[in-house]
C-alpha cells in the first residue's frame, strides 16, 4: 500500500524516533547528549572540526575544516560565518571558502589573513590547533560563477581577495580544451605575501588557458584601471570578477565600460563614514539588557558586548541576516552617516549605530 | 552579629562603591577559565545523569539501584541549582553561547524558565525580604516574622512546610501563578491560566519521562526505575528547599517594610541585600551542590556574576562588612537549617508581641501592621 510505504519512509521513521527520543531527554534535545560524544553530530548548531592548519604566508593560514551534520554543499566563491570562542567569548566573522566542494575530501577550507589589531583573524591564524571545534553558518553569497562558466574570465584580486577566486579556480576544469580562457591579476605587497603564491604559479605554468599577472605593490605601486587595460586589453569584453579592498573595487567599477551584468564585485570590509555623531543608551527589550553606545559602533557589536544573542551575517550591510525591529529612537548608518529610523523599522544592526537613545526588540 | 544595627550610622554609599569595585574587577577578568568551568560542569552533569539512568536499568542489583538513584539525584540537583538557576540569572550570557544563555535555557523543573525569570530574578531579587513585595517571604502561606499577623492556620505550618519540601518544585510553580492576586484584580485570570497551561505542559513531559518512558524502557525493572526516579526528584526537592530556606530565613536575616524602598540608593540596596541574606559554610563540593546559594550574600549582591566566582570574592565581602561594621550572617548548614525550623515552629504560634533582640530593629519596621 502506498500510504503505508509513505508513512514508513526512512525520513519519517527517523523523525518519529527523534520525537520519541525527545520525550526521554526533555527539556534538552537528544543532540545535547549526543554532542557529548561528538560535537559534529549536533544539527541545531552546526559545528566543524579543524583537521589541519597550513601556513600560506607569514600572516595567512588555511584551515581545513570537517563540517558536521547539516552542512550544505557550498558553491565556489561563497562565504561562511565562523564562530570561534576566544577567552570564553564567542566571536563571529565571515570568511570566503577557499576550496571547491569535494577537492579536500569531505572537508572545506577557509583561508584567513591576520589583519592588524584583528582579534579573530589573528587568533585563527596563530592560535588555532588541530581538533578545535568551530561554529559554522551556512554557505552564503552570490559571488559565484554561472553554470556553464563564461568563455572569457578576468579575475582582479588583492590580498586575501584571492580566496573566493582560489575556490573558483579549484572548481574549474583548467585542462579542458573547451574550458574558459582565464586572466588573473592579483596584487600583494611582495612575492612572499601572495597567498597561494606557489600554487597559483604552478597552475599557470601547467595550464596555457590560465594567465597570471602578479602585481607587487611595494615595488610597483597600486594597480590602476589603466594598468588593467594594458595587462589585459580586452578587459571590458570579459566577465570581470573583482575582490579586494573597497578603494580598488570602486576604482574599477567607475572605469568599467562593459555590460553592467559583466562586472561582479565582492566586498570584504565595511568602509565607515568619516564622522560619527553622538551615541546614546541602547536597550534590548526582549533580553532586558541596557548599555551605553557611542555613535560609531554598530549596534550588533554593542549588543554582543552586552551578552545579547544578536543574529548576524556578513557584518557589512549586505546580507540582512542581522535585521531587528526598532522599538524607539533613531540610528545612524555607519557607512553613510545618514540618521534614520521610525518605530517598527527593521534595521540592519551591523551597519547601524545609536543616534541618541535606542530600543531594539532583541 | 550586633543585635542593634543602625544602617543610618554607616557610610552606605562608600560601602556600595567598594562593592561596585569588586563587581567591576570580576567582570573584567571573566574569560577562558570561567567558560571551561561551566562547560565542564554541564558535560559532567549530563554524563552523571546518563550513568544514573543506566545504573537504574540494572536495578535488580540493589547496589545498582542505590548508586543509580544517588547519581540521578546529584545530576538533578546540579541541573537545577548550580547550572539552571545561575544560567537563568544571565551569569553566563557574556560567553554569547546560545546553548548556555538565559534567553534560551530551559530546565528540569516544573516552573517554565520564563515565569521563573520574572518571579525570581525580578520580583524576589529586586524586593528581597520586603514584606508585601518579595513573594518569597514565607511563600505567602507561611508566617516567618512577627510582623505578619497570626492566624490559626499557621499552627499547621510546620506540617505543610515539610510537605512543601517534598513537593517543592510543584509548590514553586503553583506559587508563581500568583493565584491569590486574582480576586483583588491585581492579576489577570487569563494570564494565570496561560501560565498554568505552560506549567502543566512541563509537568506532563516530566511525568512521561521519569514515571512512564524510562520505567517502560527498563522492562522488568519498571518499578525500581520508577521508584528511583521518584526518590531522585523528591531528594532534589528537599535539598533545594533546605538550601533556599537557609538563604533568607535563619535568625538574624532582616525583613524590611516598603517605606525602606523610598528613594533607596545603590548603597542602600546593597545593604538591604546583605542584611536579608545568609550564607552557609562548607567546602568546594558543598558550594557546587548548593548552586553556590551557600554564598547567598554574594549572590544577592551580584546576582549576575558567575557563581564560580562567589567563593573567591566572599572573603573580600566579609572583610568589607567588618570594616563598615555591617553584619555578615554565615553558619553551618545544621545551624542555619535548625534556625529556620525554629523560626517556622515559633511563628506557628501567636506572638511574640515585640521583636526579640535579634530581630530587625523597630526603626526599619515603623510602618509594619
Amino acid at each position: 500500500m502506498i500510504l503505508t510505504r509513505a508513512s514508513t519512509s526512512p525520513a519519517t521513521v527517523l523523525r518519529r524516533l527523534s520525537a520519541a527520543a525527545h520525550w526521554l531527554t526533555s527539556p534538552l534535545l537528544p543532540e545535547d547528549y549526543l554532542s557529548l560524544i561528538n560535537p559534529l553530530w549536533a544539527t541545531r548548531e552546526l559545528c566543524g572540526r579543524v583537521e589541519a592548519v597550513h601556513a600560506e604566508t607569514s600572516d595567512a593560514a588555511t584551515l581545513t575544516i570537517r563540517p558536521g551534520r547539516g552542512w550544505i554543499t557550498h558553491r565556489p566563491g561563497q562565504w561562511v560565518r565562523i564562530g570561534v570562542d576566544i577567552d570564553g567569548r564567542r566571536h563571529w566573522r565571515t570568511f570566503s571558502l577557499s576550496s571547491a566542494p569535494g577537492s579536500s575530501g569531505d572537508c572545506v577550507t577557509v583561508t584567513v589573513k591576520a589583519v592588524r589589531g584583528g582579534l579573530v583573524s589573528n587568533h585563527l591564524v596563530r592560535h588555532t590547533v588541530v581538533g578545535t571545534v568551530l561554529r559554522l553558518g551556512r554557505p552564503e553569497g552570490a559571488f559565484v560563477l554561472p553554470e556553464p562558466p563564461p568563455p572569457r574570465l578576468l579575475f582582479v584580486t588583492a590580498g586575501s581577495g584571492i580566496t573566493p577566486v582560489m575556490a573558483m579556480l579549484d572548481g574549474l576544469r583548467l585542462d579542458d580544451v573547451d574550458g574558459p580562457d582565464i586572466v588573473l591579476v592579483h596584487s600583494a605587497p611582495t612575492p612572499d605575501d601572495v597567498i597561494f603564491g606557489r600554487r597559483l604559479r604552478s597552475l599557470a605554468a601547467r595550464h596555457s588557458r590560465l594567465r597570471l599577472h602578479e602585481r607587487h605593490t611595494r615595488a610597483e605601486g597600486r594597480l590602476r584601471p589603466a594598468d588593467l587595460a594594458r595587462l589585459c586589453p580586452d578587459w571590458t569584453e570579459r566577465s570581470l570578477w573583482v575582490c579586494g579592498p573597497p578603494a580598488m573595487l570602486d576604482d574599477i567599477a567607475a572605469r568599467w565600460t562593459g555590460p553592467a551584468d559583466g562586472l561582479h564585485v565582492e566586498r570584504f570590509s565595511l568602509a565607515p563614514a568619516a564622522a560619527a555623531g553622538s551615541g546614546g543608551r541602547v536597550r534590548f527589550t526582549r533580553s532586558g539588557r541596557e548599555t551605553e553606545a557611542d555613535g560609531g559602533t554598530p549596534l550588533l557589536a554593542v549588543g554582543e558586548s552586552a551578552g545579547v544573542l544578536m543574529p548576524s551575517g556578513c557584518r557589512m550591510g549586505i546580507c540582512y541576516r542581522c535585521v531587528a525591529r526598532l522599538r524607539s529612537g533613531q540610528v545612524r548608518d555607519v557607512r553613510t552617516g545618514q540618521v534614520h529610523g521610525e518605530t517598527g523599522d527593521m534595521i540592519q544592526t551591523c551597519v547601524s549605530a545609536a543616534a541618541g537613545p535606542v530600543e531594539i526588540e532583541l | 552579629m550586633p543585635a542593634t544595627f543602625h544602617p543610618a550610622s554607616i557610610d552606605t554609599e562608600a560601602f556600595g562603591r567598594e562593592l561596585d569595585k569588586i563587581r567591576d574587577e570580576v567582570l573584567a577578568s571573566l574569560g577562558e577559565r570561567d567558560a571551561a568551568y561551566i562547560r565542564g560542569l554541564i558535560a559532567a552533569q549530563r554524563k552523571l545523569e546518563l550513568a544514573g539512568r543506566a545504573l537504574l536499568f540494572a536495578s535488580w542489583l540493589p547496589p545498582a539501584w542505590a548508586a543509580g538513584t544517588a547519581a540521578l539525584t546529584v545530576a538533578k540537583i546540579l541541573e537545577n541549582m548550580e547550572i539552571g538557576h545561575n544560567v537563568l540569572h544571565g551569569q553566563w550570557d557574556w560567553m554569547r553561547d546560545p546553548k548556555i544563555h538565559s534567553t534560551t535555557w530551559e530546565w528540569d523543573l516544573a516552573s517554565p524558565a520564563d515565569q521563573w525569570k520574572h518571579s525570581h530574578n525580578f520580583v524576589h531579587h529586586t524586593w528581597t525580604n520586603v514584606l508585601g513585595k518579595d513573594r518569597d517571604i514565607g511563600y505567602s502561606a507561611m508566617r516567618i516574622t512577627p510582623e505578619q499577623p497570626w492566624h490559626p492556620i499557621y499552627l499547621a505550618q510546620p506540617f505543610y512546610n515539610a510537605l512543601l519540601a517534598l513537593f517543592f518544585e510543584y509548590g514553586i510553580a503553583i506559587y508563581d501563578l500568583e493565584l491569590e492576586r486574582i480576586p483583588s484584580g491585581r492579576k489577570d485570570p487569563k494570564e494565570a491560566f496561560a501560565q498554568a497551561r505552560a506549567v502543566a505542559a512541563k509537568i506532563r513531559r516530566q511525568i512521561v519521562k521519569d514515571y512512564i518512558a524510562f520505567p517502560l524502557l527498563a522492562g522488568p525493572a519498571f518499578l525500581p526505575v520508577l521508584l528511583g526516579n521518584l526518590t531522585a526528584n523528591m531528594a532534589r526537592n528537599v535539598w533545594a528547599h533546605t538550601i533556599i530556606f537557609c538563604g533568607h530565613f535563619p535568625e538574624g536575616a532582616e525583613v524590611f517594610t516598603e517605606d525602606r524602598l523610598e528613594n533607596e540608593t545603590r548603597g542602600e540596596w546593597y545593604v538591604r541585600q546583605l542584611l536579608g541574606s545568609c550564607n552557609i559554610d562548607g567546602g568546594r563540593l558543598f558550594h557546587i551542590m548548593s548552586g553556590n546559594l551557600s554564598h547567598q550574600i554574594e549572590h544577592h549582591l551580584f546576582p549576575d556574576l558567575p557563581s564560580n566566582r562567589y567563593a573567591e570574592i566572599a572573603p573580600r565581602v566579609r572583610a568589607l562588612c567588618e570594616r563598615f561594621g555591617l553584619p555578615y550572617n554565615s553558619g553551618s548548614l545544621a545551624r542555619q537549617a535548625g534556625s529556620v525550623w525554629r523560626r517556622v515552629l515559633r511563628m506557628a504560634l501567636p506572638g511574640p508581641g515585640r521583636p526579640p533582640a535579634a530581630e530587625p530593629p523597630a526603626r526599619t519596621l515603623k510602618t509594619a501592621a
